[in-house]
């Protein structure tokens, strides 16, 4: 029986790996969902703030550093096509490929949260756009500038909570790969955690726009 | 009362050992490692009986303060505690726990003749994210107490009160993730592990509303974890969010809140009204009347729910164009929910009605639902709810809803499947006895409230003027009999776990995949996947309770 085969592949709650399959791969639609819906409280807070407060909200985003933002942005992108090529790669049970794409992911990932950190954070930190724990502009609209500065440390840091995160799975999945757990036709997590890795980056296409691009910079 | 005889006559197997979910193993750790949905279901009834009890005896306290005019017992920072205590454990530690993680863990998987739900593993973690947040809000009851209500409203909760504000949202926080990874479990199960021939219309209508609670969990609890967050954010750092002090704006938490919290509302009695559809049918012999409206029904009060919150604005100088068309869409809810209970009841006509404790429970929700729901519509209006707003009519409308409604559900829900959950019958007439109370003392409780709040008591206050104590203390007497009445099936449900006669498979001689496997269930529910071949509540194919014990 196909059964036997799949025993050690298919938990037990499930009939076949078909079942299993589409059960993993609705619930990550389904937690996406629910992200998609907790950014969105940020989202739409920072819309009718942003509304409010516009010209706070222009001299705030005018203090981000645009061009580490444009890199982030550029090695999101790319770590999105390799996330897709480490998923194909899964497909035709190339496992090599896979494990290196997933390599590539990973260090994209890591890239991205060091120039957020080290890069734009720290030195928001020290130019005393830190609500909270270090702020000291004084400048026009000091109060909406701060509201601003607050907004993109909370949206930021969530998307970098997330990106942390994406960095782990995509390690245990360096991990799987190289003991051999992935073969064509059974690489569901790598496909599930795709489907992660992408939501984080199109978040990320989100926050660019509007944190680092408001007004006329140029 | 022709359950017990039936039972006994089905039952050839009954003396010889058989292995279940209950003794296929023991210990402590086979209990808190465990992964089957029906142990993880035990968790969840211990779990949230024990913050019931606790925000109960909140609610105790409370009404014995107000036995006098000047607060009987208590100071009134005190009181605000109570009440907060009372509200945030009762929301988010029993009510919206409480029918998903109990009746549903146990029953959705059985309902849909699976083996267990789609994500074993997740269900326990969901459970562990729960009595961690729990935990976390005892502890700031313990450290002091939260005394903002449980809406937490900015700025009072970031910026003026000096309680444990951040613990308490920690806990709601953390809470909502473990509702999100139940209802996210809930509906892939529902959506992937349905046995053969049940297709979505012969499901059960408790799989149907427990479907569009798990919507409510996944949409509407991320949007208050990130509430939280942004108000611990604003009280721990002083950053200006909410507090109009700092250049926030307190409107956008309310709307926030809201948008999350009247869902929330339906998540916590949509369950419950699909417990209600199952008792209805069970014990009336009959399928349940316009199916497919009252699955449908259910759909309506998810998508609605999100469209009504500002409801709870219409005096926080909300624009009076959005209170018009909140005020719209509030009573357009009253369609769906009257469209269930026109159902139930012409289910009841010409039904072969018996009143077991469970009937009993499901009649009371639909007298008190209804009048819930009809206040509700009255706070609806634009006009009135200037008047009624923050009154004790508020306190009594909700109160109808989630306790008149959702206790009701829970507890006939928890006396129908507790034979199949213990494979033991309690004493009927003690649980009869039990649901009379209970209604009597909630009626009793509650019903002056209606009056005391149209007469202009405000609500939240440890004091009032004198002539309102006659109507306070009828209110805290019928405290006190709701109090027997609940305290009653914890001694008789535990006293039928040794003493209770063999259920059976099938005491009620119900019609359902879950009755058609032995009680307790094996550890799979099922020794063979069932395959299902006709619809729900087929009463009228064949007599009741003749069909069931095949498999």
């Amino acid at each position: 029986m196909s059964e036997e085969q799949h025993a050690t592949l298919v938990a037990e709650q499930f009939d076949d790996q078909v079942q299993q399959y589409q059960a993993a791969s609705l619930g990550m639609w389904v937690f996406l969902t629910t992200e998609v819906l907790f950014f969105g409280g940020l989202f739409a807070s920072y819309t009718i703030y942003r509304y409010l407060h516009y010209p706070g909200f222009e001299i705030g985003s005018h203090h981000l550093e645009v061009l580490w933002g444009a890199t982030n942005t550029a090695v999101l992108i790319c770590s999105s096509l390799t996330m897709a090529l480490a998923v194909r790669a899964a497909q035709l049970g190339k496992i090599k490929d896979l494990i290196g794409f997933l390599v590539v992911t990973l260090i994209f990932g890591l890239i991205f949260l060091f120039i957020k950190f080290a890069m734009e954070w720290r030195h928001e930190y020290l130019e005393g756009l830190a609500p909270g724990v270090n702020f000291t502009y004084a400048g026009p609209h000091a109060h909406q500038v701060e509201m601003f500065m607050i907004f993109y440390f909370v949206l930021t840091g969530l998307h970098a909570l997330h990106m942390i995160v994406g960095c782990g799975i995509m390690t245990t999945l360096i991990i799987l790969a190289l003991r051999g757990a992935f073969s064509k036709g059974h690489y569901n997590a790598v496909e599930i955690a795709g489907l992660y890795w992408h939501f984080v980056d199109i978040v990320w296409i989100f926050l660019f726009p509007l944190l680092y691009l408001i007004g006329g910079r140029y | 009362m022709g359950t017990v005889t039936t039972t006994t006559l089905q039952q050839p197997q009954a003396e010889e050992y058989r292995v279940h979910y209950l003794n296929a193993k023991y210990g402590i750790k086979s209990w808190l490692l465990t992964t089957d949905h029906k142990r993880i279901a035990w968790l969840y009834l211990v779990s949230t009986t024990f913050f019931f009890v606790i925000g109960g005896v909140a609610a105790a306290m409370m009404r014995l303060n107000l036995v006098s005019p000047q607060g009987a017992i208590v100071q009134p920072e005190t009181y605000n505690k109570l009440f907060t205590i009372h509200g945030t454990i009762m929301i988010f530690f029993f009510l919206a726990p409480a029918v998903p993680t109990v009746l549903g863990n146990f029953l959705i998987p059985m309902m849909i003749g699976a083996r267990d739900v789609a994500f074993p593993r997740l269900n326990l973690l969901s459970w562990y994210i729960f009595i961690t947040a729990g935990m976390i809000f005892i502890y700031s009851v313990i450290a002091g107490g939260v005394d903002t209500g449980w809406t937490f409203y900015t700025p009072l909760s970031t910026s003026y009160v000096n309680t444990h504000v951040i613990s308490a949202a920690m806990a709601v926080f953390i809470s909502g993730f473990s509702s999100i990874l139940t209802g996210l479990n809930f509906v892939v199960t529902i959506h992937k592990m349905r046995a053969p021939g049940l297709t979505w219309f012969r499901l059960p209508l408790f799989i149907w509303s427990m479907y569009a609670a798990s919507l409510i969990f996944i949409l509407a609890m991320p949007v208050i974890a990130i509430t939280m967050v942004l108000v611990m954010l604003e009280r721990l750092f002083h950053v200006g969010i909410f507090d109009p002090a700092l250049g926030g704006d307190p409107i956008l938490f309310q709307h926030l809140f809201w948008f999350f919290g009247h869902p929330e509302v339906y998540i916590l009695v949509l369950p419950a009204m699909g417990v209600i559809s199952e008792l209805i049918a069970a014990f009336s012999r009959r399928r349940v009347f316009g199916y497919g409206f009252v699955g449908f029904s259910s759909f309506a009060i998810a998508v609605l729910s999100f469209l009504v919150w500002g409801h709870h604005m219409f005096v926080s100088g909300q624009s009076v164009y959005a209170g018009i068309f909140f005020s719209a869409m509030s009573m357009a809810v009253a369609i769906p929910s009257a469209v269930k209970v026109f159902n139930w009841t012409a289910t009841l006509y010409k039904g072969s009605v018996s009143y077991e404790a469970p009937m009993l429970y499901a009649l009371g929700f639909i007298g008190l639902f209804t009048i819930g729901g009809l206040t509700g519509v009255f706070l609806a209006s634009l006009g009135l709810d200037v008047f009624l707003h923050d009154t004790y009519f508020v306190i009594a409308h909700f109160h109808f809803i989630m306790v008149g409604g959702a206790v009701m559900g829970y507890m006939g829900g928890l006396h129908y499947w507790w034979p199949k959950m213990t494979g033991k019958l309690y004493p009927d007439y003690w649980a009869r006895l039990a649901a009379c109370i209970i209604f009597i003392g909630f009626v009793l409780t509650f019903g002056p409230q209606f009056i005391l709040g149209f007469e202009g008591l405000p609500r939240r206050y440890a004091m009032y003027p004198p002539n309102f104590q006659f109507l306070n203390i009828m209110s805290s007497a019928g405290a006190s009999i709701l109090a027997v009445g609940y305290i009653m099936p914890l001694f008789y449900l535990v006293w039928s776990l040794k003493y209770g006669p063999e259920a059976g498979p099938n005491p009620w001689g119900a019609k359902g995949l879950e009755w058609e496997t032995a009680s307790p269930p094996p550890v799979h529910n099922f020794d063979k996947t069932p395959v299902v071949t006709e619809e729900a509540y087929a009463y009228g194919a064949h007599p009741a309770p003749v069909t069931t014990a095949a498999s």
